[in-house]
């Protein structure tokens, strides 16, 4: 759901700049002379990120990350390539946002596993409480819903990411709690969410008896 | 079932800290430097020995991957690249391994750099495993400050680095070339072959690239013996241990490591507690992550989890997440959804797959309603095998696999459901 005329919307602002140029060279200097090309990437997470902490632009509400089109000519102008082809890989990949989005990004994973585990309830029980549909954001500016591929956490499922956070092992019922919580700033503790210990069958180990024994979950 | 004492994954669950002063309690970066001094050549042997294929889903034999790479370096440096862009639906292996054993997987890196005469090793971990990444950086770190990596890494007289590498979630950057574009700034999109990575790579240099289960299992292999990892498995060409990761309707969800070739039910039914509501009630699995083809209940009675033993059953191993489903499963839905992935995923740089996944996609929702014709079923079989084998790299195989097994095993269902809505209608 990409749109790539967000890059002209009215929302954009006229600057933007590094706040934490040490960040910005311990990047580049990841990568071999000649190929900071390479740093385009995480370039665009530290733009995204210090979107979600400076907060918003001008008269937009509170908000999460996102990556205004400065930020990328800036970008595009640190590593010395042409700004489309920071624009290209900014519009290729799903995590960077192109428009502003809420304070938490909900990104319900609804791919076979999950979907096989109930996501369709969690994926309703968060529109309800919410009142509003995938891909939008709610009114206060706290939560933007948004359907996403596989996540890698399928032992897990259902489950969705919020920011930087897995919640695993999900129902409808712990989905609307987390929400909850998240409206008052209270951030749940990430992780399955049914009191079983990662991704180990939540009945107990069936392998590693000696190393279960040790650390006194068998 | 395998012996604990056999399996590699000691911390899998997370039962320790992975931090290094646990990592070597556990035996991580034991002996290190020794087996770096018996040489590449002995190193190579012994990969191939151990009969190790990789664990990223295509299979190859790791031994022989790594000796393709050029034997002099020249002036154009070699890389190891390490693939944890894990995405395969069905799949969260390597996640455990980057957050609770990753010490075995820096160990590994330098190992099979110093293998291919690689001083630098870059780590393209998928953007959404934050988690994972910041809890591998640490252990890089950790491995940095205590002479393991940089120069002379570890006391071996090889100067050795690891760098992490974020993606941004894109399915198709687990595709290698697609991933050494990704690395390289750009759009992640396959590259034609040849040239092969290992003659013109990361930069145009020679890289090999590696899953992270595949790399975290070499200290293990060098340390015991390829003949002690080969002593497990169905035979010769299937062996070793490996990571299961079992979703779906079973009882109790997991991640595993057992003996390659293990017998699906037993797999099922040690570890994850059995289907819901019992064997019988099972209907379908898919055993290998989301390209290979759905097996019905009546294969899954008998067959084992390898490489060649699914492959005979015209699926395959691939990165060993099995999809579950039971009785009461929308089968048609199911792979419809895993349609409307292979779409969002395709990188559009092809036509057939850029186009064919939107279609297959379209008509896949289609006969989940029923609102189709039965002719339309071989038609949208038609356009899979064009699809399939014309496009750079294997997304657009893999959106058609899914279909043809469908097809293969479940027409009728298929069948039934289109003269149901025409009945209804």
């Amino acid at each position: 759901m990409k749109k790539s005329d967000a890059l002209n919307a009215s929302f954009q602002p006229e600057n933007f700049e590094f706040t934490d140029s040490k960040a910005v060279d311990k990047i580049i200097a990841r990568y071999p002379k000649g190929r900071q090309a390479s740093a385009i990437m995480p370039l665009l997470d530290l733009a995204q990120r210090q979107v979600a902490e400076t907060g918003p632009f001008g008269d937009l509400p509170t908000g999460g990350g996102w990556i205004p089109r400065a930020a990328m000519d800036e970008i595009a102008n640190i590593v010395d390539v042409p700004p489309i082809k920071v624009y290209e890989v900014a519009t290729f990949y799903s995590m960077y946002n192109l428009e502003p989005v809420g304070k938490y990004l909900v990104q319900l994973c609804t791919t076979t596993p999950c979907w096989l585990c109930g996501s369709a309830d969690v994926v309703n029980a968060c529109k309800d409480h919410l009142g509003i549909n995938l891909w939008q954001t709610t009114e206060d500016g706290y939560f933007t819903l948004m359907e996403v591929e596989c996540l890698g956490a399928c032992t897990n499922a259902p489950m969705v990411q919020i920011n930087d956070l897995y919640y695993e092992d999900l129902t409808a019922e712990r989905m609307v709690a987390i929400l909850d919580s998240l409206k008052q700033d209270r951030i749940p503790e990430a992780g399955p969410q049914n009191g079983r210990n990662k991704s180990m069958a939540i009945t107990g180990p069936t392998t590693l008896e000696e190393q279960a024994k040790k650390a006194g979950v068998a | 079932m395998l012996a604990d004492k056999d399996r590699i994954y000691t911390n899998l669950y997370g039962f320790e800290p992975f931090n290094l002063e646990y990592a070597k309690k556990r035996g991580d970066w034991d002996g290190t430097a020794k087996i770096i001094k018996k040489g590449r050549d002995w190193i190579i042997e012994e990969m191939k020995k151990s009969g190790l294929r990789g664990r990223g889903g295509a299979g190859f034999p790791t031994g022989m991957k790594w000796s393709f790479m050029p034997k002099e370096v020249t002036d154009r440096p070699h890389y190891l690249v390490i693939n944890a862009d894990e995405s395969e639906p069905g799949t969260c292996k390597d996640r455990e391994i980057m957050r609770h054993d990753p010490h075995k997987l820096i160990e590994g890196a330098l190992l099979a750099g110093f293998a291919m005469q690689a001083h630098h090793a870059y780590i393209y971990i998928r953007g959404e495993f934050v988690h994972e990444g910041s809890e591998l950086v640490r252990a890089i770190e950790e491995a940095r400050a205590a002479g393991l990596l940089g120069k002379n890494a570890a006391k071996s007289g090889w100067d050795f680095d690891v760098t992490l590498h974020r993606g941004a979630g894109a399915y198709i950057c687990g595709e290698e070339t697609a991933l050494l574009e990704s690395l390289e700034g750009k759009k992640g999109q396959p590259r034609n072959k040849p040239p092969f990575p290992a003659m013109a790579g990361l930069y145009s240099c020679p890289t090999t690239i590696n899953n992270v289960e595949t790399i975290a299992s070499v200290p293990d292999i060098l340390k015991r013996g390829g003949g002690w990892f080969a002593s497990f498995g169905k035979d010769e060409k299937n062996t070793g241990t490996k990571l299961f990761c079992i979703s779906g309707h079973v009882n109790t969800p997991c991640v595993v490591e057992e003996e390659m070739g293990i017998p699906m039910k037993e797999l099922i039914e040690k570890h994850a507690g059995g289907v819901r509501g019992g064997w019988d009630n099972l209907k379908a699995v898919i055993p290998g992550g989301s390209s290979c083809p759905i097996l019905p209940k009546n294969i899954c009675d008998t067959v084992l989890m390898d490489f060649d033993s699914l492959r005979e059953v015209q699926s395959g191993l691939g990165t060993a997440g099995l999809i579950v489903m039971d009785q009461s499963t929308d089968v048609i839905y199911a792979i419809a959804r895993l349609s409307h992935f292979y779409m969002h995923e395709s990188c559009g740089q092809c036509t057939p797959c850029r186009e064919g996944t939107g279609w297959m996609w379209r008509v896949m929702m289609r006969l989940v309603q029923g609102n189709a014709d039965i002719e339309e079923i071989d038609m949208l079989l038609d356009v899979c095998s064009e699809v399939e084998g014309h496009t750079i790299c294997a997304h657009g195989d893999a959106s058609a696999w899914p279909i043809q097994g469908l097809m293969r095993h479940f027409r009728d269902e298929v069948e039934q459901r289109i003269l149901d809505y025409k009945k209804a209608a």
